[in-house]
């Protein structure tokens, strides 16, 4: 019998790997307590923004989809809520990033991209929410806590990011 | 590490940010705010609304002050009205649950005397969600 072979690309290969240390960041997380049912750090988006500026942005929603789907395997919560909200937190907050990163890189920096893909993301997961899993208007109570969070953990996020990159954004700037 | 180095140094993460950063930090700061009081605000109720059993025995303004003698299943009880707010002053029941909640002023708040079968639910002039009747 003859072995089956795919041909995968050098562009594969880093987006395998890519995903890897999201998936990892992932589960790093998945073990830390959380205070409140849905407040994550949410580090596994420092790759996906990082990876934003370094290799273009659809190696970016390769790795971020990938990240859903492998850590939800990973963690046995393949197809249920926690997956469908993750995985609509992912699509609305790369969304998102497509259209931040067309903001003059002059004036917008890591930072700005991190914040906004964290309200995406929570907005794309209250939604899914409010229309699916509980369907009554009393989680517009939840939504000023959630948003707050959003700020706070997609600011450091994005700080993180941006030493991460060192000056490479900046470049991008002066190049624009 | 990369986080203690900001505590560290704070002048670095001011650096760090571009003026497109602050203005989005800022305007979201704006936004949480604004979220925060529309959607927690605990609007002031003006009307409270007694039910005896089943129906709904009578709504009264909260603005004056006045007392209703009420016969519920077990016997009379009062409720009071007075300054914006509304009370269970005297019921017939063992536990006294509904006289302890004391004064009710918050739209949705509500008091129930399950032995009496007396309630009273203060409403707004727009009515908000309650989670009882989901």
């Amino acid at each position: 019998m003859k072995p089956i072979q795919i041909k995968t690309s050098a562009d594969d290969h880093r987006i395998a790997k890519l995903a890897a240390f999201a998936i990892a960041l992932h589960m790093l997380e998945a073990v830390i307590p959380s205070p409140l049912p849905g407040v994550k750090p949410g580090i596994a988006n420092i790759v996906t923004l990082y990876v934003l500026y370094q290799y273009g942005y659809n190696t970016a929603a390769w790795v971020s989809i990938l990240r859903v789907f492998a850590s939800s395997l990973l963690l046995g919560q393949f197809l249920s809520p926690t997956f469908v909200l993750s995985l609509s937190g992912a699509i609305f907050s790369l969304g998102i990033l497509w259209l931040a990163f067309k903001l003059p890189k002059k004036y917008f920096g890591p930072v700005s991209l991190s914040v906004l893909a964290a309200f995406a993301h929570i907005a794309g997961q209250l939604i899914m929410v409010r229309l699916w899993l509980i369907p009554h208007a009393g989680v517009a109570y939840l939504v000023p806590i959630f948003a707050l969070a959003a700020l706070f953990f997609g600011l450091v996020n994005g700080l993180i990011t941006s030493r991460l990159l060192a000056n490479d954004w900046r470049k991008m700037a002066n190049n624009e | 590490m990369l986080v203690l180095n900001f505590l560290r140094y704070p002048k670095q993460l001011i650096n760090e940010l571009l003026i497109g950063d602050w203005l989005i930090i800022i305007l979201s700061l704006v936004g949480i705010f604004y979220l925060f009081q529309s959607l927690w605000t605990n609007e002031h109720a003006t009307k409270v609304q007694i039910s005896v059993g089943n129906e709904i025995y009578a709504t009264y303004s909260l603005n004056q002050q006045r007392e209703i003698h009420l016969h519920g299943k077990l016997g009379d009880a009062v409720i009071s009205i007075s300054q914006g707010k509304a009370r269970f002053s005297q019921s017939p029941c063992n536990t006294q649950y509904c006289v302890h909640q004391g004064w009710l002023s918050h739209a949705g708040q509500v008091a129930i005397c399950l032995p009496n079968q007396i309630s009273l639910e203060l409403l707004a002039e727009r009515k908000l969600y309650d989670s009882l009747s989901y």
